[in-house]
This record gives C-alpha cells, structure tokens and sequence, in this order.
C-alpha cells in the first residue's frame, strides 16, 4: 500500500517545531514531504495569494502550502492558540487552518487539531482526535507521541549545550550579538539566513535567542516586562536576560507588519540600556544595499566598543 | 497622608466616541478629572510621533489622549484593555509617557470580566470609598453607554432620510447634554425614552426599499467616528440604512454576562470559519455571512491598519462576498489615510450598490 503523503510547509512553527513533527508522523507511517527552502518563487506566490496586510511570514506560510498542494494528500496544520495558563499567542496561529482553508478553497485537505491550555484542550487530545481516522490503535499514537517528544526534547537540549561551549570558547577580540527573532524568521532562507550569514562574515560570533532554557527564559522575562502574554515573546525577551553578560550587541529581525513584536521593540529599546541593538524590519521588498551598510556599522560599532572595553579591564 | 494622596489624583482615560459621558460616571465618585480635549489631527499626532510605528490606531489614539491630558495637569492614567494587543499596550504606553517625563500612576483594567473584579479594582484609586458605590456608579454607566447605544442605533437607521437636515444631530446632542446630568437609573431611563419619542417624531422621507449597509470590523474603528473619517455621517448624507451590531453595549454584553455569544457567531460564520479566529475577528465573519444572507446590499469593513484578527478575517470575508455575490469594502486606517481617499472609495462603493439595486428592481 502506497503511504499517505503529509506536507509540511517550511514556515511558521516549523522551524519551531519540526523535529517532533516529523518524527511524530514517520513513526505513524506517513510519508512526510516538507517543502523547500523559501525561494523567490515561493514568496511571491505567497504575496500573491496573502491579504495584503498580512504579516510576511503567513504570505511565506501560504506560498509553501501553493507548493505543497500537488504533491502530498494533506497539509498538517496544527492550531496552537494558548501554550501556558494567562498567555497567548499571535492570533495568526489560531487562524492558519481558516485561512489556508479560504484561500485554497477545495484545492487543500488538511489534519488540524487545537491545543489550547487554557480551555485544557491539550495537545496529546488533539492529536488523537485529528488521527484516529489514520491509526485505529490509540497507544499506536501515545507511543509515537511520546517518542517523539523525547527527540525533540533531546534535541533541543544539544542546541542548548552547543550554545553554551560557543559561549565558552568564545576568544576575547570577537563581539557575541544575540539574534533575537521568531525562529521562522531566523532560520528562514530568505528572511533571516542572508542577514546572519551576513553578519558571520564581519567576524561576529552569533548566539540565539530561541535556544535558550525555557523555563528559566520565561521567568527573567517578567524583569523586563511586566504584562507581556504572548508565549513566543516572553521566550525571546528572557533570552535576553538570560544571555546579557555574555552579548555585546542585540540584533532585533522582526517581519513587517507584526503586531506583537512592534510593541516589543519599543519596549526593548526603552528598557534595555547597556546593550547596543539594532532593528532589523523585514519586508518583501526590502533592498540589500542600505540593510549591508548597516549592519557594517553596527558590526563595527561593536568591535571598537569590545576593543576599548578589553583594554580598561 | 492616605487622604492627601488622593486629593490630588488627577485622573484621566482616553476617548472613545460618545462613551466619554459614560466613563466619567464611574470615576467621579472616586476622584477628579481631567479630561482630555476631543480628539483633533493633533491628538493623532502625538500619538503617531511618540508610539511605535506599526502600533495599532487605538494605541496611538489613546497615547495622543493620555499626552494632551497630562499636559492639562492629570497625574494618573487609566487604561481599560481588551482587543489583542490592548493588554499589553499600557505598559508600552507607561515606559513612552514616562521618557517623555511625565509624572503619574498608571492603572490598568484587570482582564477579568466581573464586575465586581473590576469594582475591587477601581477602589484601589480611593480606598474611602465604598465597594456598593462603587458598583452602582458602574451601573449608571452601564446603563447610560445601553442609552446612548440604543438612540445611535435608531439614528444611524434614519438619518438619511430626514427631511429637515440636521434635526437628527440637534437632538441627539441635547440628549447627551441631559444625559450627562442624570446621576439616577431611573432618571436614564427616562432621559432615554423622552429622547427616543422626540427622534422617532422626526419627520422621515424613506423610500420602502432604501439601500442597506452593514458596517463590520475592529470595535475602536467602528466605535470612534474621528478614527474612521464618520463614515456613518457620510454613508447617512447619501441616503443610507446604516447598519451595526458592534458597539459598546454588545462588547460589554458579550464579555460580562453572555461569554457564549463568541459561539452563536462561530455558528453563524461557518463553513467559512471553524475556529475563532481572535479578538472581533469570529464577528465580523459571523455577521457578514449572516448580512449575506438576510439580504443587505452591502457591508463595509473598517479596521486599524495591520489589525490581526481583522486581516485573519478577511479571507473568510473575500469567500462570502464571492459565494453570495454580496460587495464588500474594506477600509484600513493608520495616521496616513488621506480623507479624501476614502470618501472617493466610498462614493464608488454607493454607486455600485445603486446600480446593483437598480438592475435587481428591473428584473
Ligand atoms: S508574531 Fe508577527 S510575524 Fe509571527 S505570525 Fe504573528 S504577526 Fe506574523
Ligand atoms: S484587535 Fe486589532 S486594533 Fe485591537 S489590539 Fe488587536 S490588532 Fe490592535
């Protein structure tokens, strides 16, 4: 029998969550297609496809599923609307399904399933529910669940680890910057990867925001902010808290528009006062040429900044 | 010392369409106010000039408010929350005022929705007085929002066809006056009859089948007509049924007493939403499909520019306004919308409609 085809589109949570994913539904016996890196043909059927206003990553988001649609039997779009008990998240990510539904009309077949920890639908309920079409056994799918949450946890804990011996290492001449952006914009090859790539050539050494211990993230989030309840945010802002004796720079990638992370910005750039950050606004027809010069200086700025520091010591 | 302390509160809250009457009756008892002056372009610009550029409208609206009162001498600041964002927008808002070097208290609205939550809250501004006070102001401002809400809505109804232009207004501007003084229940309620029979006496030239225009979207657009050039007013002096659910009595109905509301809508906006899509956002679809259906010529869809749930909604809108061949405008609005750009928009958007209706009548 020939497997059933899952696509993945390469955006959004994806970067987030891929390992699990995947090994999640290989273990259930699908066949998992993910579609590739984000290219120019990607993005602008995206834009075409998006309501304007929309944020680049969603327009990112629907050109991976336009590519996805003729080669796989469904598209997996798991809906997260609340993480932690008193938080949200962007209210993109409860409306992918409707939204991919709408624009592709019946072109698209989907596999979604809600995790909302507030109304205590968790995700282990969703699961079962979106599958048992697909696995008649439902330890079939605990177990796979189960396993697959150990790699991912696994995983990210040697991400962790690799950051910290990078920080370790890091010789004394180098600046340390703090990327600090969703991972779909970082890890994205349109959006983030040039600019980190960029930024490695200027003889930066790059730390992440997104690999940080989360918990403990969570907590020193609340010393900056106060109020802030989008998950994915808190993480990043205590990364910050997390990293801060350790970085010389903050380079901030946020896509435009993006209503959560415009008001963290401003907050940032009011409270964090000993580290120098830069922010970089992502929009689809965003020009090389300024964005170079400026991260030049900024890297720049931060070597002189180092040098001069290292010699009061 | 307590005492002295709260002497010299100077409290103010931003603006938001007729409703500022409203908000006053609750902070009156507790202490003085200042009041912002109506918002102007300047209101507007301050709130551009001095809060994040991709900050939603409501944030920059009530930025520009808080500015212009506390430049008038107001030392504390309320802020009421609610929308996506809007909960964590006081403290962008605070670390802004404050860097600009203004001296005040901040105070949030808690997110829960019971009133008493909300009383206990409150209390904290003056803690002489007392909890039923407290409540009961809370009460006359509900009932003076559910006045003004239900005369706006006859008025948007009718407005297009007075005979007599601008008696609409008139009244509905002395009716606030009196509004604003009645400090019983009861005496709303009568302020709210008495006015209701004095609209309804104004002579209207209707014609049976008048062109019917549902407004949709976020609830700051829709309810502060400055923010959306008075849309309304101008759809009304063409000739227009104006219609709309959103105000602020249905926020606060669907919020405190009726939380299964968001349900009913989910119901009515499907197939074209399964889930809630946030914020206004289940509504708007929900309202639309139902417009769609109930035979309205149009509907037009204001929102803040980048508004989230709004746009997350606009692909559902596109698919109605397909299926049912039902038009659709949709209107964005930052600091930059030029007036004349959406009077333009909103002129072609009538005659569409006329023509449609024409050519459905010939038929
Ligand atoms: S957080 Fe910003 S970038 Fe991410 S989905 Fe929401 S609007 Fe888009
Ligand atoms: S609902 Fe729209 S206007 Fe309200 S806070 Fe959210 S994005 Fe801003």
């Amino acid at each position: 029998m020939e497997k059933i085809k899952i696509g993945l589109p390469r955006a959004l949570l994806y970067h987030k969550y891929h390992i699990f994913w995947e090994d999640f539904l290989n273990r259930l016996g699908f066949e998992v297609i993910v579609s590739p890196e984000t290219n120019k043909e990607i993005l602008k059927k995206g834009v075409s496809l998006a309501i304007d206003e929309s944020c680049l990553s969603l327009k990112i988001y629907l050109g991976h599923i336009d590519w996805l649609l003729s080669r796989v039997d469904y598209v997996f779009i798991p809906r997260i609307v609340s993480l932690e008990k008193k938080e949200a998240l962007c209210t993109k990510f409860m409306a992918l399904g409707d939204i991919a539904r709408n624009t592709f009309k019946k072109e698209i077949k989907t596999i979604e399933y809600t995790i909302d920890i507030i109304e205590k639908q968790w995700e282990i309920f969703g699961i079962l529910k979106a599958f048992s079409k697909f696995e008649k056994n439902p330890f079939k799918i605990i177990l796979a669940y189960r396993a697959a949450k150990k790699l991912e946890r696994e995983t990210e804990e040697v991400k962790i680890q690799k950051q910290f011996t990078q920080i370790k290492e890091a010789d004394n001449e180098k600046p340390t910057v703090l990327i600090l952006s969703h991972p779909y914009t970082t890890y994205d090859a349109l959006l983030g990867k040039p600019i980190v790539e960029f930024l490695k050539k200027q003889e930066l050494s790059l730390i992440y925001a997104d690999i940080v211990p989360k918990k403990e993230a969570m907590e020193l989030s609340k010393n900056i902010s106060r109020d802030l309840y989008w998950t994915y945010n808190k993480e990043l802002l205590g990364a910050i808290e997390y990293y801060k004796d350790k970085i010389d720079g903050i380079v901030f990638l946020m896509v435009f528009p993006c209503g959560p992370d415009a008001l963290v910005v401003n907050l940032c750039q009011h409270k964090i006062k000993n580290v120098p950050i830069t922010v970089i606004t992502l929009d689809e027809l965003e020009g090389d040429a300024g964005l170079k010069t400026r991260l030049e200086s900024f890297a720049d700025i931060l070597k002189i900044k180092k040098i001069q520091d290292g010699k009061r010591k | 010392m307590e005492k002295e302390n709260n002497k010299t509160k100077k409290v103010c809250f931003p603006h938001m369409g007729n409703y500022f009457i409203a908000f006053k009756e609750i902070v009156e008892p507790l202490a003085e106010i200042i009041s912002p002056p109506p918002i102007t372009k300047k209101t507007v610009e301050l709130g551009t000039r001095y809060g994040p550029e991709s900050a939603c409208i409501p944030f920059k609206y009530n930025l520009g408010n808080y500015i212009e009162a506390l430049d008038k001498g107001a030392n504390f600041v309320i802020q009421a929350g609610g929308g996506c964002r809007f909960g964590y927008y006081g403290e962008v808002q605070e670390e802004i005022l404050k860097k600009l070097g203004y001296e005040f208290e901040f105070f949030k609205f808690p997110n829960d929705y019971n009133f008493l939550t909300l009383a206990r809250a409150l209390q904290k501004i003056n803690p002489k007085v007392s909890i039923v006070k407290i409540l009961y102001s809370l009460g006359l401002a509900y009932f003076k929002i559910r006045a003004i809400d239900k005369l706006d809505d006859y008025v948007r109804l009718n407005i297009g066809f007075e005979i007599e232009k601008g008696e609409f207004e008139k009244t509905f501007k002395l009716f606030l006056k009196d509004l604003e003084k009645d400090k019983k229940i009861l005496s709303i309620r009568r302020t709210q009859a008495r006015y209701l029979k004095l609209l309804k006496n104004i002579k209207l030239n209707k014609p049976k089948n008048p062109i019917r225009v549902v407004i949709l979207g976020e609830v700051y657009v829709v309810m502060e007509p400055f923010s959306n050039f008075n849309i309304e007013k101008q759809l009304g002096a063409k000739g227009v049924e104006v219609h709309r659910h959103s105000s602020l009595s249905t926020t606060i109905h669907d919020l405190f007493f009726n939380k299964r509301v968001m349900k009913e809508f989910l119901e009515k906006a499907r197939p074209y939403l399964r889930n809630d899509t946030g914020a206004h956002g289940t509504e708007t679809v929900g309202l639309a499909h139902h417009s769609a259906k109930a035979g309205f010529d149009g509907a037009i869809h204001i929102k803040p520019f980048g508004c989230m749930p709004e746009v997350n909604a606009m692909s559902a809108l596109h698919r109605i306004s397909n299926d049912y061949k039902f038009p659709i405008i949709y209107f964005s609005f930052d600091s930059q919308t030029s007036e004349t750009g959406v009077k333009t928009r909103l002129e072609a958007f009538y005659d569409l409609l006329i023509m449609k209706k024409q050519k459905n009548e010939q038929r």
